[in-house]
């Protein structure tokens, strides 16, 4: 069970949770400092290391919109944080999968501030309100992926069978 | 049963004789391109030889394309160093479609891939950059990707586990009224399907309004397709495509055009009669929260953007200069003009159009990025309000969490920087 850390709400861009004046730092290990850099409480916390990881960000509809920018996930993954949202932008979801960032697609979530939620092999269940959502399978095409722990090891391990 | 003008792309890329939606294929990438970002693709990409002891070379250095754009002279150490390393990288591999910061062969990605003919119709084209998809308007199915995907391509030559996009057709009729145009259309379009309304699908363009339109202004619309979350957004090859290519880009060899079945699958229509349309405004914080023009006039204009990849071609610049000729910039309002590649900046000096605008009191940059995403120059001020031609304006966007970015066409950016509001450019008030 894991707790949400912050709701937002739809339309986040990448430009939201990474700004672009940031975009000449590209290295997993140095993206993390400038998670969500606009809303600066959020990203003092995520600094101060406040939330344990596994903590929950949720979003409304459209997640991740606008640019290709694979620093949005990067500077997520670097906090050990989730994001369950009602309908995720195709590049970010993408971006997530490759990278091993935890993303739950959840139409019809419905989570406060504070809540504590259980993500399971197909539902959301909120155990602070008692309701239980569907997710929405993530790309069928992508399991692959996801079961190489990312996409750097699955190419390795392409790359390695066509060189073998 | 008929295929989309991707599906029968993605078929052909992947050997197959048809596919359907939802099939997942691995097509062949027929041109992989990455701009300041490659800085990150070179680290994913060494980290997947790590350790398989196989010489890191990418899979087919003249596939891959490579132009500096984004922070272009470059703003900080930092910049110039991913540029060092890129420079470095794409020496030892070979890569040849390779546009450094030049005054003769510079621009922006997204112009640069179709003036020198790296697109063809029916390529697969990835990029690491959302707005890739411009070049369906050359016919070609290509879609953003991320860094580590990017990677993954440069070493295997393919994009992996792509599932088959289903499509919206949108056909368009009528001519465009005086003053309104291509981004007007994509503008109109993207406050009707929303900002997701084409998430994991594409935009196929038809209609004789399609038909007519000129390149440059299909890659507006092709370019803005992702603004609707579209993966893709597509213009079959037809006549001005290959008119394009031949005159515009000097291309000698054999051009393919693919049209869609008569009987091909489509998850919607949605049709367009531009005979009406009025100028069209993307309001911040979003690119769908679109207006007509008039429940915006007279709203104050602290800075102007004309360029980018969206509106950054000569017929953009003809159009604005053509307004601004003789006239002055209002006091208050500053303006920037960044043409969308070096050539662009060389033809617009021989017509005039730089020497209009300077005379106006413009400020012409260099061929790149410039402000539109916010990490190199013409930043606004806290509260300000931008009147652009590019094509995003979430908050933040422009370098300035509490500035405001509106989304507009060349004419009427032209017409507001005369009087430094929100102007119509049909009447001039």
């Amino acid at each position: 069970m894991s707790k949400v850390i912050i709701k937002l709400e739809n339309d986040i861009s990448t430009d939201d949770i990474y700004p672009g004046r940031f975009m000449a730092t590209v290295l997993p290990t140095e993206t993390p400092q400038f998670a969500f850099f606009d809303r600066t409480e959020f990203n003092a916390q995520l600094k101060a290391k406040a939330f344990p990881a596994g903590s929950i960000i949720v979003g409304g509809e459209n997640f991740g919109c606008g640019s290709s920018r694979e620093q949005a996930c990067s500077t997520l993954k670097g906090h050990e944080v989730a994001v369950v949202a009602k309908s995720i932008s195709r590049i970010f979801l993408q971006n997530s999968i490759n990278l091993g960032l935890q993303v739950v697609i959840c139409p019809s979530v419905e989570a406060s501030e504070g809540d504590e939620l259980e993500i399971t092999a197909d539902q959301v269940l909120n155990r602070t309100t008692g309701k239980a959502f569907e997710q929405v399978k993530l790309p069928a095409a992508r399991k692959g992926i996801m079961d190489a722990g990312g996409l750097i090891p699955y190419t390795r391990a392409r790359l390695m069978a066509k060189h073998a | 049963m008929g295929m989309t003008v991707v599906e029968k792309i993605l078929a052909r890329a992947s050997g197959l004789p048809s596919v359907k939606v939802g099939d997942v294929v691995e097509p062949q990438v027929d041109l992989a391109m990455s701009h300041e970002n490659a800085a990150l693709v070179i680290n994913q990409f060494q980290e997947v030889f790590q350790g398989t002891g196989i010489e890191p070379k990418v899979w087919d250095p003249s596939r891959i394309a490579i132009i500096f754009d984004h922070r272009v002279p470059a703003e900080s150490p930092k910049t110039a160093t991913n540029h060092k390393k890129i420079r470095d990288f794409v020496k030892a591999n070979g890569i040849t479609k390779f546009h450094d910061v030049r005054g003769d062969v510079g621009g922006i990605c997204h112009q640069i891939l179709p003036e020198y003919g790296y697109v063809r119709p029916g390529f697969v084209v990835v990029g690491t950059d959302s707005h890739t998809t411009s070049h369906g308007a050359l016919g070609a199915f290509s879609f953003g990707v991320g860094a580590t995907e990017m990677a993954s391509a440069w070493s295997l030559g393919i994009a992996v586990n792509i599932e088959v996009p289903a499509t919206i057709k949108v056909v368009v009729k009528g001519e465009f009224p005086s003053m309104v145009g291509p981004k007007d259309l994509i503008l109109h379009l993207i406050g009707q399907l929303t900002a997701q309304g084409a998430n994991f699908k594409v935009l196929e363009f038809h209609g004789e309004t399609i038909r007519k339109m000129s390149t440059s202004g299909r890659i507006a619309i092709c370019n803005m397709s992702v603004e609707a979350g579209a993966t893709s957004g597509i213009v079959p090859g037809d006549e001005e495509t290959v008119r394009y290519l031949r005159e515009e880009a000097s291309v000698t060899d054999a051009i393919t055009c693919i049209s869609p079945d008569a009987d091909a699958t489509y998850v919607r229509t949605v049709e367009i009669d531009v005979s009406a349309l009025v100028p069209q405004i993307a309001c911040p914080h979003m690119v769908d929260n679109v207006k007509p023009i008039d429940q915006v006039l007279g709203t104050k204009i602290q800075q102007i953007v004309i360029g980018s990849c969206t509106n950054g071609r000569l017929d953009d610049l003809a159009d604005a200069a053509a307004i601004l000729r003789g006239k002055k910039v209002a006091e208050g309002t500053r303006m920037l003009v960044f043409p969308a590649s070096s050539k662009i900046f060389a033809q617009a000096l021989d017509k005039g159009y730089i020497h209009d605008f300077m005379r106006a009191g413009a400020v012409v940059m260099n061929s790149g990025c410039g402000p539109c995403l916010g990490v190199h120059e013409g930043a606004l001020g806290d509260g300000e309000s931008a009147l652009s031609t590019t094509n995003r304006n979430f908050k933040g966007r422009m370098g300035n969490p509490t500035g405001f970015v509106y989304l507009c066409s060349p004419v009427v950016a032209a017409a507001s920087a005369i009087t430094g509001v929100i102007t119509d450019p049909r009447t001039g008030a």
